[in-house]
């Protein structure tokens, strides 16, 4: 994958991921018109679309456009099964996911994004390992003890083992 | 100072702003703020500040101000800081940033940090825009942590290392020994992510894919284990076990099978398997499916096993599900070269989706019916084409016509139907037609001898009706100005001849020289076409009378011709009627692309031994000498093209120039080697004046790839030349693998200074797509040193939009070309 961008259906962007370097110009340049292109397009056509020398997956999900832009040798169907898992572990997470959710907390949808895909490839395919990670990474958010610990120079393999046995199920 | 506001509090008041400007305005203050607490070093409130910063930048408001607060949270110990921190370097710190290098350090730190939460957020930054510098770096530290035995870390690693290897590839090698037990994990993160290191090591070396290979019988095993396992909640999506593992594991089948004998044999029952027991009620079940075709039909499957590959294709046609049937219409386009006759049993469903609302699936069924068009289907097939020529979107029209034009050419059942399907392109499209269509169909009427008068009947009929179409009224007002005569003599056969008379002709003729309808190119082709008739029609004096009103035209083309023909009329009358004299049959070059068959000839086949082809060649060579001269100085060529169209021999260097519209060579003369300017014109009829340019049929020499890069490969055959064997003659055939079409291909090549060097005009200068077609061009080398043959070639062209360079050596020649 080389780029994910969710956007309202006024055409507001509401999450932005880069997988390929490039130019705030550049992508500021890329938003505007694959959003226009994509809002052109009638509700009974496909979900896939070329562009420029790219393959653009996308699907709506109420009032949010997911919308994925993969390479020649992706395969297309998996890539909305991608997105339909994102939207399900979103709503796992904050309940009943509404593009509210995503507009007032949207460093944690990038932190959700970010344990399931890397590099634009899924690196875990069970949503129960997804969330369990964010939950855990959530607590040690919270954790102030945790946080004094880390300390630089303090890394003894004791605090190591501690550490994971606290936090692993 | 009071604390900055919360995030949330900032998102709610932006989202009260009621216009652009108020929210500009409140993004104003805020970076104020937030500007001079950065100034402070205020470590508390740096997190908060940062979050706030990125919401206005997602809005579109500039936030290089933070780029240097990021690196300070991401060195910071608070875990929240260095959540923050990297989440703002990676939507603020791309490789393009001079800071960029700054967080090599940190990251490295975080990679060793004893918290698994931590090392997962520097390989995920590292993972997701590391540059080329960073990834060197630390390339080290991501192969540690992919042997370690933490599934969570391992993942990550592995997908890191993907994009190091994407950066740096000659790092590849490094990860090579930390692979060896990726396979044995039972988790599926790791194991997914290993399959995509696997598949992209083996996409970037041949080495690699080889090593790899053995694995086969280990993928074939998981996947096997996937779908034979029963229900598994943590994996399971409507039914099916880890579809993304499967799809992934599916397509490194696809490429350790490719080419390959053993293996392709060792995933036949697997994918057998999954290609019948996969469920196909829901997208999920589908898109395994079609990996599974797209794999099947890349190795060396048995025919059995591709039959219901397609089929599974022709069933995805036939779904409800829109985004199904794209994708069935794609991979059908990618094998109806390979396996035309199981494409062609789907032919009608395919022809229905040309009347899809979809406009890529309209594209997509339009490019496959024209790939499935062949002698049997043309009628049929043309039909709906040129249907859906009327209905389809603008866009549309120019390729579909041109396809049409391609198609009928190649398949024409009857001239009569070729030309009354040319006319029905024109007259329904005819502003969307492409430009080199004219002429090409010039030449097509023009060799169409008996057709004439029924071709000029009906052109002249369109114009009546319509003379907006510029393509249309261009070719109309050709054929006018040759066939004028027939025209109104009623001689035609095929239809019932109309009365017309000269006035009436002319009338129509003038009509389009006054007409704010036409372009000037059609302005100056009507002209000629009434200059024409001056030597077919009676009422001369008329034609004079026009002639010379546009000796005074403010379009100095048409001024040019005006004066030119006044002249002729005036002090070169005699030459008239020898001048303007129906136009020879024009041979149909090499030049004009890939249909090399139909019209012209009996002749193309018997060419290649045919001696009497010779004195044609021998001709354009001193003819080509003169037009060097005409067009004074010319910086392109010291190396003849031998492939110039016979004209008229009388014609003389000046009617070329004023009937110079038809560009019969179709593509520009490319340019020749560097190497050695040919000061001997003799060099040129050297090998032809005793014998024919293709000499022994019997080729001993064996052909060579001389390069395969990006989809295009260029082979390159050899013959050798009897008279003189130290003449080498090459044809190259470059053919085109890739999904779209290179145009504006040009061939050059160079040879060391041993060796001389004679570059004949290639065939066409496009490279058709998926090998459906290809460009020869023939060269020859001289080699009376009998040297080793190298050469240097460079390509250009066009691909997808952009414009392609490349540079290579061939160096692979076979002794015998050169001994």
């Amino acid at each position: 994958m080389q780029f994910m961008l969710l956007f309202s259906r006024q055409g507001k962007l509401r999450l932005q991921k880069w997988y390929v370097p490039l130019s705030d110009k550049e992508k500021k340049k890329i938003t505007r018109e694959l959003v226009q292109t994509v809002l052109a397009r009638k509700p009974k056509m496909c979900s896939f679309l070329e562009w420029r020398d790219l393959k653009i997956v996308y699907k709506r999900y109420a009032s949010l456009y997911f919308c994925c832009a993969i390479e020649d040798q992706d395969n297309e169907l998996i890539t909305l099964e991608i997105i339909h898992r994102y939207v399900e572990l979103l709503d796992k997470y904050f309940g009943s996911v509404c593009e509210l959710d995503i507009i007032f907390n949207f460093e944690k949808a990038y932190f959700i994004l970010d344990e399931f895909l890397l590099g634009g490839e899924a690196q875990e395919t069970s949503k129960k390992n997804v969330l369990k990670a964010i939950e855990q990474a959530d607590l040690l958010q919270e954790n102030l003890d945790f946080q004094i610990r880390l300390l630089p120079g303090v890394l003894s393999p004791n605090i190591s083992s501690e550490s994971t046995g606290l936090f692993q199920s | 100072m009071p604390a900055p506001i919360r995030l949330r509090e900032l998102i709610r008041t932006i989202r009260t702003a009621r216009t652009q400007a108020e929210e500009r305005e409140m993004i104003q203050k805020e970076c104020a703020a937030i500007r001079s607490s950065f100034r402070e070093e205020d470590n508390t409130y740096r997190c908060r500040n940062v979050a706030k910063l990125l919401y206005m930048h997602m809005l579109g408001y500039p936030a290089h101000f933070g780029q240097l607060e990021c690196l300070k949270l991401i060195a910071s110990q608070k875990f929240t800081d260095k959540r923050i921190g990297y989440l703002g370097a990676m939507l603020l710190l791309d490789e393009r940033q001079d800071v960029h290098l700054l967080m090599t350090n940190c990251i490295k730190n975080d990679l060793n940090h004893s918290t698994q939460y931590v090392q997962g957020l520097s390989l995920c930054t590292l993972g997701c825009m590391g540059s080329s510098e960073m990834c060197r770096d630390l390339a080290g530290e991501v192969e540690k942590l992919l042997k370690t035995s933490n599934s969570y870390l391992r993942k990550k690693a592995a997908l890191c290392a993907v994009h190091v290897i994407r950066k740096v590839p000659e790092l590849m090698e490094m990860f090579l020994p930390a692979t060896k037990n990726l396979l044995s994990e039972k988790n599926h993160g790791v194991l997914h992510t290993s399959v995509v290191l696997l598949t992209e090591m083996c996409e970037r070396s041949p080495d690699m894919l080889s090593h790899f290979r053995k694995l086969v019988p280990q993928l074939v095993r998981i996947l096997k284990n996937l779908i034979m396992s029963g229900y598994s909640p943590e994996h399971d999506v409507s039914g099916i076990s880890d579809p993304f593992l499967q799809v992934r594991i599916l397509r490194l089948l696809r490429i350790l099978g490719k080419g390959d004998d053993d293996s392709s044999e060792a995933m036949n029952d697997i994918l057998a398997q999954v290609a019948t027991n996969t469920e196909t009620s829901k997208n999920v079940g589908n898109a395994i499916l079609y990996e599974t075709v797209l794999t099947i039909m890349d190795i060396k499957s048995e025919s059995g096993l591709r039959v219901l590959a397609i089929n599974i294709l022709g069933r995805f046609l036939l779904n409800n599900d829109k985004n199904i049937r794209y994708v069935a219409l794609t991979s059908l386009l990618k094998t109806v070269q390979t396996d035309h006759n199981a494409v062609q049993r789907h032919r009608s469903t395919i022809v229905d989706c040309l009347k899809d609302l979809d406009v890529s699936i309209k594209r997509r069924a339009m490019e496959l019916s024209f790939a499935l068009v062949n002698g049997n289907n043309i009628r049929g097939m043309m039909k709906e084409l040129l249907y859906f020529l009327d209905s389809c979107d603008p866009d549309f029209k120019a390729d579909c016509a041109s396809g049409i034009f391609l198609a009928a050419e190649k398949y024409a059942p009857s001239k009569r139907w070729h030309i009354d399907t040319i006319m029905r392109v024109l007259t329904t499209a005819g502003s969307y037609v492409r430009d080199d269509s004219v002429p090409n169909l010039i030449q097509l009427i023009t060799n169409s001898v008996e057709m004439h008068a029924y071709t000029v009947q009906r052109l002249y009929k369109a114009l009546l009706d319509d003379i907006s179409q510029q393509p249309l009224v261009q070719v109309a007002s050709w054929c006018i100005g040759e066939y004028g005569d027939l025209l109104v003599s009623g001689q035609c056969e095929e239809e019932e001849p109309i009365q017309v008379s000269e006035d009436e002709v002319l009338d129509v003729l003038e009509g389009l020289l006054v007409s704010n309808l036409s372009t000037p190119v059609t302005r100056a082709y009507s002209l000629t076409a009434i200059m024409k008739l001056s030597t077919r029609f009676s009422s001369v004096n008329r034609i004079k009378k026009v002639v010379s009103i546009y000796g005074s035209s403010i379009d100095v083309e048409l001024q040019q011709r005006a004066v030119e023909y006044n002249a002729l009329f005036k002090k070169y009358d005699h030459m008239r009627p020898a001048l303007l004299e129906r136009m020879p049959i024009m041979e149909k070059t090499a030049s004009n692309g890939p249909t090399d068959i139909v019209q012209t000839n009996g002749e193309t086949d018997s060419t290649i031994l045919d001696t009497k082809h010779l004195p044609n060649i021998t001709q354009p060579a001193s003819q080509a000498n003169d037009l060097l001269d005409l067009l004074g100085g010319n910086d392109v060529v010291p190396v003849i093209q031998t492939t110039v169209p016979t004209k008229p021999a009388s014609a003389g260097g000046e009617l070329l120039d004023l009937l110079g519209d038809l560009s019969l060579t179709g593509g520009p003369t490319p340019t020749p080697a560097p190497s050695v300017p040919m000061s001997q014109p003799s060099f040129l009829l050297d090998g032809l004046t005793s014998q024919p340019l293709f000499n022994d049929i019997a080729a001993v020499i064996p052909p060579m790839t001389a390069y395969n890069k990006n989809g295009l490969k260029i082979e390159f055959t050899f013959e050798r030349s009897n008279p003189n064997p130290n003449i080498a003659v090459i044809t190259i055939h470059a053919t085109n693998s890739s999904e779209a079409d290179m145009t504006e291909f040009v061939f050059q090549a160079a040879v060391p200074k041993t060796f001389q060097l004679q570059l004949l005009s290639p065939s066409s200068n496009v490279v058709p797509a998926l090998n459906q077609g290809s460009v020869t061009q023939v060269i020859r080398v001289l080699n009376p040193q009998k040297q080793q043959l190298r050469m240097r070639i460079k390509l250009t062209y066009t691909h997808k939009g952009s414009p392609v360079q490349d540079l290579a050596e061939v160096n692979n020649f076979p002794p015998q070309s050169w001994q």
